[in-house]
């Protein structure tokens, strides 16, 4: 397991260094001179310099690249044009609600997907299985910005019985965390359910049964033991979506979140707010895909022998 | 089986799966509705009439109007427009430069293939639209602008696939043979082995236009799309839910649009799917 997690860990420190390198190049990619975007072309000279400067622009961008590597392992992350403070403060400050929420959300996809993953598998062929696969593929096809509306029009606007958006109370997470967990519930439901269809055809099941074992016992306390294995990786690169999902969900719902500062940042042009929110969801994404294989590795010693 | 048969028994035993028949069916209504958008739009999609923003629907406006008086019908077919353009032309992109560098990855391997995997492993750590979402953002809205964002990450599926159906191919006898007899390695791989790799790649295909679909409806509902005022299914949204008390329509019409056309082309890339499981069974 050792050699295994070194190697994992090997692997994922260039994927952080080609992410910190994206992401260090996305001003760059601005079509223009960045602190005139800002200010405007009418600003005096001394103020564009001062900007220039304190973005760290006015160097070769080599220079600038090397600064932002080396200001990394700090924490430096540059500083808000908008609030003038440090960009990981800012998103420090955030962070807790986007996990609160990412976590519930995952939460309840989990809740939801199992059972109704089970249940398709178990009376494959039969109506409830047709109505999960529907349900499942609808709520794969509707995107959060729609789903989102609805929900608030269906539970707020016509039954008034959860808040619009907003946040501090239990009842303020339902609707954000049932937007974003839908579709990941959806995906769940069908990896469980096939990943669960081919434990159940497996010889050890039927032996399982052939001891004297209920269906049901066979199905529960062996099959789905091992179908659960894949099912882990989805929800691990799932989790990545949902964090990205966080963007738009928080916006719909007004969560004081990091995708929500990740908006507020976009409409203030707020471009090293910008970098660091980017950055810091998918450093997050990297190291909950690198937990996710080390946590399969644990579950399942042939995947460290590979 | 020639490649070009292959491809067409495919979408023969994928018209027999019932989801992908109906997908199809709606797809091809929407496609004709969105050609001849100019046509048939009952009204010009811009035309602004303040004092009746908000209206509910009506016998003159079958789907309303917005805050600016537009006729919400007339957006939503000229948003149909919009919406397959961004669709096919980010699957054209992204497949040409994945189809390219997975052919080329699988193909030669060794160096080639390890930078390949090396970029792709770093492109799939931004999760679902957050590294578009950071380009529009400082690209600034604008159709093309769009298509560069959703394009620079969409390859990396498409070329992930190609790679992995070349290192398939490339190791079967036939491609030997070829070998063997003096093919040129530009033949083996534009002749033998990627006619033979297009049905896992069109099933891809099938899946990415409702994801391109979905991503720029989700960048201009955040309003880092398309530049307004042109009608975006995500802006129409974005724009509507503010208004979610008064003209709830200003949200489900658009939302039952990208509903209905994200689910065909999922139960069309489904449908797809099966039927070359079912080929890959026969083998």
């Amino acid at each position: 397991m050792r050699r295994y997690l070194l190697r994992r860990v090997l692997h994922a420190v260039p994927v952080v260094f080609g992410v910190v390198t994206v992401v260090f190049l996305l001003v760059h990619l601005l079509p223009g001179d960045p602190v005139e975007i800002l200010l405007g072309e009418s600003a005096m000279p001394a103020q564009k310099e001062e900007l220039r400067r304190e973005m760290r622009l006015d160097r070769p961008v080599l220079v600038q690249y090397a600064d932002f590597l080396s200001g990394l392992p700090r924490g430096d992350l540059g500083t808000s044009i908008r609030s003038r403070e440090p960009v990981l403060r800012e998103i420090g400050r955030r962070f807790p609600a986007t996990l609160l929420l990412a976590a519930t959300s995952t939460f309840v996809a989990i809740l939801v997907a199992l059972p109704l993953g089970v249940l398709a598998a178990t009376r494959k062929g039969r109506p409830a299985d047709y109505l999960s696969g529907i349900a499942s593929m609808v709520s794969l096809s509707v995107p959060n910005f729609c789903l989102g509306p609805l929900l608030v029009l269906l539970f707020s606007v016509q039954l008034s019985l959860l808040p619009v958006g907003g946040y501090g109370t239990a009842r303020h997470l339902v609707l954000p965390a049932a937007t974003l967990g839908t579709g990941m519930a959806a995906l769940l439901t069908r990896m469980v359910r096939a990943s669960l269809l081919e434990e159940i055809g497996k010889e050890y099941v039927t032996s399982a049964a052939a001891r004297g074992l209920s269906r049901r016992a066979a199905v529960l306390r062996h099959a789905l033991r091992n179908a659960l294995l894949p099912v882990v990786t989805v929800l691990g690169l799932s989790f990545g979506a949902v964090l990205a999902g966080s963007v738009i969900t928080e916006t719909i719902f007004s969560w004081p979140g990091v995708g929500r500062l990740l908006v507020q940042a976009i409409d203030a042009r707020d471009y090293p707010l910008v970098q660091g929110c980017v950055l810091v969801i998918a450093l997050c994404t990297v190291a909950v895909n690198l937990a996710t294989d080390l946590l399969c590795a644990r579950l399942d010693p042939r995947i460290r022998y590979e | 089986m020639s490649d070009g048969a292959g491809v067409l028994a495919l979408l023969r035993r994928a018209s027999r799966h019932r989801g992908a028949a109906w997908g199809l069916a709606i797809l091809s209504l929407l496609s004709v509705a969105a050609l001849l958008a100019p046509a048939i739009a009952p009204r010009d999609p811009l035309a602004q009439s303040l004092d009746e923003g908000l209206s509910p629907p009506s016998p003159g406006h079958w789907l309303g109007q917005d805050k600016l008086g537009r006729d919400v019908l007339s957006r939503l077919l000229h948003g149909a427009r919009l919406s397959l353009a961004v669709g096919f032309l980010t699957v054209a992109i992204s497949l040409s430069i994945g189809v390219a560098a997975g052919s080329l990855a699988g193909f030669l391997g060794g160096a080639v293939d390890r930078i390949f995997v090396g970029v792709c492993d770093v492109l799939m750590a931004f999760p679902g639209i957050l590294l578009a979402i950071g380009i529009s953002a400082v690209r600034g809205p604008s159709f093309g602008n769009v298509l560069f964002a959703l394009s620079i990450l969409g390859w990396v599926g498409y070329a992930r696939v190609v790679r992995a159906q070349v290192l398939k191919l490339k190791a079967m006898d036939y491609v030997e043979s070829a070998r063997a007899v003096g093919s040129r390695p530009s033949r083996l791989l534009l002749a033998h082995v990627l006619p033979n790799a297009i049905s896992p790649i069109l099933v891809e295909a099938t899946f990415g236009i409702g994801r391109a679909i979905v991503a720029e409806a989700g960048l201009s509902f955040l309003g880092i799309g398309v530049a307004p005022p042109a009608p975006s299914w995500g802006s129409m949204i974005g724009e509507g839910r503010h208004f979610l008390f008064v003209a709830p329509h200003l949200v489900t019409a658009p939302g039952a649009a990208i509903l209905l056309t994200v689910m065909s082309f999922n139960f069309v890339g489904d449908g797809l799917r099966d039927a070359l499981d079912v080929r890959e069974e026969a083998r």
